[in-house]
């Protein structure tokens, strides 16, 4: 963003803008950091337990630092945005937790012939979260 | 809740982008309150009632009234 741009913002535009590019920058570090923790060990370094101890910490430090930016983020919007996005994650976190569950449990009632899997639980409770905030957003329009 | 804000910030001549920077929200939020869609919180109330030299019942009226 030039800095015109950036004069022609107010405080809680510019600071919004801030916050929303560290958060941006934390969450690239850390979607690097968990291929290089979940690809390295097999392409790169042949399992060698430091080196994947090593990769493991730096992908939690990682993930610690993007919900700090994440908690920075949300403390920075205002009243409005903010309950959009609590709504959305509460949509998420609820939506998250029963079909976690019923996912769970085809596989223990032998309805799916494969172990269930964290990452599609993540991208169903990711997309869930982002209609959460497109219809908040809506709502309020 | 009902609220002036909209005929408060024209008599004024402010836009909603001066009103959100003097309030220190986005113009959305601006926009949904003077819609009548988000109810603000006290703080914000009584941030605008300070702005605009007002009582918070002069600008804000629950709709029972």
């Amino acid at each position: 963003m030039s800095k015109a741009n950036q004069a022609d913002k107010n405080d809680y535009q510019n600071r919004n803008c801030r916050n929303t590019r560290q958060l941006r920058n934390w969450t690239i570090a850390w979607v690097i950091s968990t291929a290089v923790a979940v690809f390295a060990p097999k392409y790169i370094w042949d399992f060698n337990t430091l080196l994947s101890i090593v990769g493991i910490l730096i992908n939690i430090a990682l993930g610690f630092g993007m919900l700090l930016a994440n908690r920075k983020y949300l403390q920075g919007l205002d009243e409005m945005q903010r309950k959009i996005l609590f709504d959305a994650m509460a949509l998420s976190l609820g939506v998250g937790l029963v079909l976690g569950s019923s996912y769970e449990l085809l596989e223990d009632i032998k309805l799916i012939p494969f172990q269930p899997e964290i990452p599609h639980l993540m991208i169903v409770m990711c997309l869930t979260y982002l209609i959460g905030a497109i219809t908040g957003h809506r709502k309020y329009q | 809740m009902k609220n002036r804000l909209k005929v408060l910030r024209a008599e004024r001549d402010w836009t909603q982008a001066q009103l959100a920077e003097a309030l220190d929200v986005s113009r959305q939020t601006i926009n949904a309150i003077e819609k009548g869609k988000f109810d603000p919180s006290l703080p914000l109330a009584f941030k605008a009632a300070r702005l605009f030299n007002m009582a918070i019942e002069e600008i804000f009226q629950d709709e029972a009234d």
